[in-house]
């Protein structure tokens, strides 16, 4: 750890954490539609193209749609990439964000986390990133406004990985860390230039027979995504699941090489385990809310009682055994979702923790909280609850109601 | 017809083509066959303008045009067209 550099200490929002981290990132492209509670990141950022203190090229495109099209279109010619949006912009680039995968473009998007109309909320939830689970995309959740900037940082390693070549997504808490300023701890620009690279290629078989850097490029034609058909498409959908099992990997390793020179990591990358070794009674959640959850779980602690909390930082790719390994002494665990499945009995979140535990030989109790939709607050004394009802079902041994919406009247 | 395909760990990423469109043999895809009756036919060429694979050709040589079964799939267009009708769309088998 004696490689540490100096770092400056700056007040920044979420939003503006991550555009400083995608100045810093020696961005080629940026094409972006502002949308609450993202625009910050865009705007912040076509100030520093509008100042000159970037060499990016902003595109000011006419939809979300567009800004994705724009991004995997800079992306496949080799450049390095980065969008950002929420809710409905995110929903509107829904059949984008498979061609992104599909042809393999490492583009880099922020994603401000917040509800989806109707009725119409502009606060956060999960219920946009939650939607394109299945899109190809590697999903990071943030915890706080430092750790948007590191992981924005880090996603370009991630997705720029020969191993993986994917799009990642990160997300951010609307308003809870889009919007709230917290003292951030930035890297001097050249360190982050220097760790995030330059982008490498693999070399690819042309039809030209030549063999080519995997990009598009008028001296070496080559063509991306044409039609695949019964006798091909599988194949390539299987590569990208191989890709995403890649990825578990090289998140760890960019989590531990970015700790060597900023002093931080987040729990291994994919997962945080928090006070959880001797834990009996644990808590599973998403982003901003692990904060308020381990306030809780120190308290608990002092008490007496053995909480401890799983903070999931990967959740494409599912970090299966980073969670099995976990949770080994956890008999009762609650998974929090900050989205709904309707008719799916319980959150995505909850069915994922569910079946990856069914393989478990001492399976603990899981339950699931659906909690904080369209951004209604979530307090310690609300969290604290769910501990107590753990604690009362490993007394009793008798789960009464396995799915429960927290903060919700009636 | 049996073709050996490549497994999904020796393609390239992204649907990347290893070989031209000439080298796709599309003519596999259909299931009618376009079969001509030449003492019907009054060579307009109308078949070859509409044909959207471009798989009829003319051959000035024989005077005369020649369907690309590699590259025909089998639409029916050019027998729908045929002012003489004499293009008729038949299964492989027949």
């Amino acid at each position: 750890m004696q490689n540490i550099l100096k770092q400056e200490t700056m007040a920044l929002a979420g939003d503006q954490a991550v555009a400083y981290a995608v100045k810093q990132s020696d961005v080629d492209v940026v094409a972006a539609y502002p949308i609450t509670p993202q625009t910050i990141i865009v705007e912040k950022f076509s100030e520093y193209v509008a100042d000159g203190e970037v060499e990016t090229e902003f595109v000011c495109v006419e939809s979300e749609h567009s800004a994705m099209a724009a991004s995997i279109s800079a992306s496949v010619t080799g450049a390095r990439a980065f969008t950002a949006t929420a809710s409905a912009g995110l929903a509107l680039m829904h059949e984008m964000l498979f061609v992104a995968s599909g042809c393999r473009a490492p583009v880099v998007m922020a994603i401000a986390n917040r509800a989806l109309s109707a009725p119409l909320n502009i606060h956060g939830d999960h219920s946009d990133s939650m939607a394109q689970r299945d899109s190809g995309w590697i999903q990071l959740y943030a915890e706080n406004a430092q750790e948007a900037y590191d992981s924005i940082i880090q996603a370009f390693r991630i997705a720029e990985n020969l191993d993986v070549l994917l799009p990642v997504m990160v997300g951010l808490d609307g308003f809870t860390l889009s919007h709230t300023l917290e003292n951030v701890e930035t890297l001097p620009d050249e360190a982050v230039k220097k760790f995030v690279g330059v982008r490498k290629f693999s070399n690819v078989l042309t039809h030209e027979g030549k063999t080519a850097p995997f990009r598009l490029d008028p001296a070496n034609p080559m063509t991306m995504g044409p039609i695949a058909l019964q006798n091909y498409y599988f194949e390539f959908k299987r590569q990208q699941e191989e890709a995403m099992t890649n990825a578990l990997a090289v998140i760890q390793q960019v989590n531990d090489q970015y700790a060597k020179i900023s002093g931080r990591s987040y729990g291994n990358g994919l997962i945080e385990a928090y006070r959880l070794e001797d834990a009996e009674v644990a808590a599973i959640c998403l982003g901003s809310t692990a904060g308020t959850i381990k306030t809780v779980v120190d308290d608990l602690r002092q008490e007496g009682v053995k909480a401890g909390l799983l903070r999931l930082r990967t959740f494409r790719p599912l970090p299966v055994e980073a969670i099995r390994s976990a949770l080994t002494n956890v008999k009762a665990v609650a998974v929090m979702d900050k989205c709904m499945s309707f008719g799916g009995n319980g959150g995505p979140v909850f069915h994922e923790v569910r079946h990856l535990l069914y393989d478990v030989p001492s399976r603990p109790y899981v339950l699931n909280y659906i909690y904080g939709l369209g951004g209604r607050d979530t307090s310690p004394v609300e969290l604290r609850s769910i501990y107590e009802n753990l604690q009362h079902i490993l007394q009793t041994g008798h789960v009464e109601k396995p799915i429960q919406y927290l903060g919700l009247r009636g | 017809m049996t073709k050996q395909y490549k497994t999904w760990k020796e393609i390239a990423p992204a649907g990347v083509c290893s070989k031209s469109s000439i080298e796709f043999l599309t003519g596999d895809w259909k299931t009618y066959t376009p079969v001509r009756d030449p003492e019907k036919c009054t060579r307009c060429l109308l078949c070859a303008l509409f044909c959207p694979d471009g798989a009829i050709h003319w051959h000035p040589d024989k005077a005369d045009i020649e369907f690309d079964y590699s590259f025909c799939k089998g639409c029916g267009i050019c027998a729908n067209q045929c002012p003489t009708t004499a293009i008729t769309m038949k299964l492989e088998q027949e």
